[in-house]
């Protein structure tokens, strides 16, 4: 097999392309006061969410976009984006049965269970559509447990006094030029609290999808664990096939107290443009950040990024409390046109502090794949540990991996290390597969399969076959 | 059963493979000899369909089919088994998996139910006793970190494994210990049988001492300019190949 039908291989169908006809109710384009002002509103939300809206609307105005990624775009027109749409119907949900049914079909074909009894068993879902949340399902059993689980907004109105307390306390609304959009213009997202010793008896998981046209996605989500507690979460996304650049750009914020344990993980496919031109596609600008405030707490992020036209994202660590972890598992799978830049930051503030960091990024077709990160060991960081990993895989002659590790080591007590190994995938190792009778899209499969090995198991059982398989969709041949 | 014509092949303008002939019978194990540079390798890399050369002329049937005409995995399924010169390393994939993932993809050829990990193990437990190996080998990736001879015999591990009809060895006694020589030799030795043709392409004719070849072939400049029974290859091995190209222009 030559090195252009490796390339073939490695082309993609992107099944979730389709767009669904819900009646949507989208607010004009363009972006002022008067439009964070609606957008509150329309949450009806407590007055200190609409203050810090402002706040961080006024904050964001004085700033300009950076420019200091390796990613090439053209200028975003943020007057050119509605910053909210909602399916029209939407009255309060009084069970999942009062869900439209073209939004239930929706799901279904995302292969997301919303309707009770097709539920996968022990995960709770949360259905996030364009700006609202559609349904959550096993709300009551959680609470049994003490665990909330339910949109943002729904947290506001029940939850106002925690929302309030944590919300921007680890990424503020100063953090970045995109964290300061998000926090004006957020429409929804979800909110977890586990209450003190206790451990979330399922998996929770978030499913985001943007339908309307040239309209953002701003979710925000916040993740509370009180002491000795712990809880497993999961997010997936996709979004239509548009000619037009859609933008999302979401906030994470997750807080673990003392002995608490957030194991957080992504599972990113949105559409990633059209092959050929690179038309079109999610611009996918988050920040996600945890805050290890407590002793002996640990905060696990783990990444699956196989879509966007642009990935630009640091899942990151503050480990401030003394003995606190903090763990980076990621997969960044590129191909065609498609760009990503996204890495870590880990910083170590507590004494005997340990991070872990494992990235693999995948590069195929025209793609430009590039890891950046950031160790930084601070002075009261005594004792403080970090391993790094981040190997690259090329498939084919036509794409670049990078490598930006920063390291900022602020005392002598601490030990780091560092590994990095780029490899190709070459003819002949294919060529022996095929020579084993093994066809070569099993053989690319298996062998990109076997470079993410590491990351994959770091995966809730219930998901590490859903990647394997959104993996071998995304090297599936399209021609032939 | 295995019947190459009038086979030609080239890298950009240079003609390698100059118009072959060559016919294995059932049961017959035929060896290739041959100087470095004539074309020995670059015959295993065309009948199995390796990349650099995707545009043999000439044909090789398999069976009756013409093996050209197949990609590289449907010519393996036909049952062609090529143990390499230089077999590849395959970091992050697991050899049992591997070997596995190919026994499978026979047994789908065939029709048949997928095995399952535990049968396998079953199965492959007796395969590796034959080729004195040991069983870390099945927990290792393919061939990653071996050794030239850990190699090689991963390679008639495989062999045994898929069982197939036509087997072309390339330089497999490269690399190997004298120990190893004579498992692996042995191995391959019994695993002739009336209905399976086996192709030994070698520099040296001391494997042929444990594979005794009904046939012996000399290549040389991209054609077979001589052939001739076990005895042609100790001849070769005392008086060099100088004559025979001498003889062959």
């Amino acid at each position: 097999m030559s090195l252009e039908e490796i390339e073939k291989i490695a082309g993609q169908n992107y099944k979730y392309g389709f767009k669904s006809d819900i009646e949507t109710e989208v607010i004009p384009k363009g972006l002022n006061e008067d439009v964070v002002r609606l957008i509150s509103e329309r949450k009806k939300e407590p007055k200190f969410m609409l203050e810090y809206r402002l706040k961080a609307y006024n904050h964001w105005k004085t700033l300009t976009e950076p420019d200091w990624t390796h990613l090439e775009y053209p200028t975003i027109d943020f007057n050119d984006i509605s910053y909210y749409a909602e399916p029209k119907k939407k009255e309060k949900l009084e069970s999942m049965d009062d869900v439209d049914p073209e939004l239930k079909r929706t799901f279904e074909k995302l292969g997301i269970p919303i309707v009770e009894q097709k539920r996968l068993a022990n995960v709770a879902v949360d259905a996030i559509f364009d700006s609202v949340s559609v349904a959550t399902t096993y709300k009551d059993k959680l609470l049994e447990h003490g665990v909330v689980f339910c949109p943002l907004s729904e947290a506001l109105e029940k939850y106002p006094e925690i929302v309030k307390k944590y919300l921007g306390s680890v990424v503020p609304h100063t953090d970045n030029f995109y964290a300061a959009l998000n926090a004006a213009v957020f429409s929804e997202g979800s909110f977890v609290y586990i209450p003190k010793d206790t451990v979330c008896p399922m998996e929770l998981s978030t499913y985001f999808r943007i339908n309307a046209e040239e309209t953002g996605q701003f979710e925000r989500t916040l993740i509370v664990c009180e002491e000795n507690s712990k809880v497993s979460y999961l997010e997936g996304c996709t979004a239509p096939m548009f000619d037009k650049n859609q933008l999302h750009a979401a906030v994470v914020e997750l807080v673990a107290l003392d002995n608490a344990e957030i194991k957080y993980s992504t599972v990113q496919n949105w559409y990633a443009g059209d092959p050929k031109t690179g038309k079109g596609g999610i611009y996918n600008f988050v920040t996600k950040r945890g805050k290890c405030a407590g002793k002996s707490s640990k905060i696990s992020w783990t990444q699956i990024e196989t879509g966007s036209a642009i990935t630009w994202k640091y899942p990151s660590c503050l480990l401030i409390g003394d003995d606190s972890v903090g763990e980076f598992y990621s997969v960044a799978l590129t191909n065609h046109h498609q760009q990503a830049d996204t890495g870590t930051k880990m910083y170590h503030i507590g004494k005997n502090t340990k991070s872990t960091i494992i990235s693999k990024g995948i590069s195929a077709g025209k793609s430009i794949n590039t890891y950046r990160g950031l160790v930084q060991i601070n002075k009261s960081a005594k004792g403080a540990e970090n391993f790094t990993q981040c190997d690259s895989m090329l498939i084919g002659s036509d794409c670049s991996a990078n490598t930006f590790p920063y390291i900022d080591v602020r005392n002598a007590q601490s030990t780091l290390g560092h590994e990095a190994a780029t490899v190709k995938v070459t003819e002949d190792q294919i060529h022996y597969f095929q020579q084993r009778g093994i066809n070569m899209e099993d053989a690319l499969t298996t062998i990109v399969n076997g470079f993410c090995a590491d990351v994959f198991k770091e995966l809730p059982t219930e998901f590490a076959v859903e990647a394997t398989q959104l993996l071998s969709l995304k090297l599936e041949n399209t021609v032939g | 059963m295995f019947n190459i014509k009038d086979l030609k092949a080239s890298i950009g303008d240079k003609e390698i493979l100059k118009g072959i002939n060559l016919t294995i019978n059932p049961g017959e194990v035929h060896a290739i000899m041959g100087p470095n540079g004539s074309g020995k390798s670059t015959l295993a890399k065309v009948l199995t369909g390796h990349p650099d050369f995707t545009e043999a002329e000439g044909s090789v049937l398999l069976k009756g089919k013409n093996l050209l005409e197949l990609d590289p995995d449907e010519r393996a399924l036909e049952g062609l088994f090529l143990a390499f010169q230089y077999p590849v390393e395959i970091p992050g994939v697991n050899n049992e998996e591997f070997l596995r993932m190919a026994y499978n993809a026979k047994m789908k050829k065939n029709g048949k139910d997928a095995v399952d990990p535990l049968d396998f193990s079953d199965f492959i437990q007796e395969k590796l006793a034959k080729l004195s190996m040991d069983e870390s080998f099945l927990e290792r990736n393919v061939n990653h970190g071996f050794s030239g001879g850990e190699k090689k015999r991963n390679e008639i591990l495989q062999l045994l494994v898929l069982e197939p009809e036509m087997v072309i060895l390339d330089e497999t006694d490269s690399g190997l210990d004298i120990d190893a020589l004579r498992i692996v030799a042995k191995t391959v030795d019994a695993y002739r049988r009336a209905d399976r043709g086996i192709l030994v392409i070698t520099h040296y004719q001391r494997l042929l001492d444990y594979i005794k070849p009904d046939i012996v072939h000399v290549l040389a400049n991209g054609k077979i300019v001589k052939s001739g029974d076990k005895s042609l290859a100790l001849e070769l091995e005392d008086k060099g190949y100088d004559w025979v190209e001498a003889e062959a222009k």
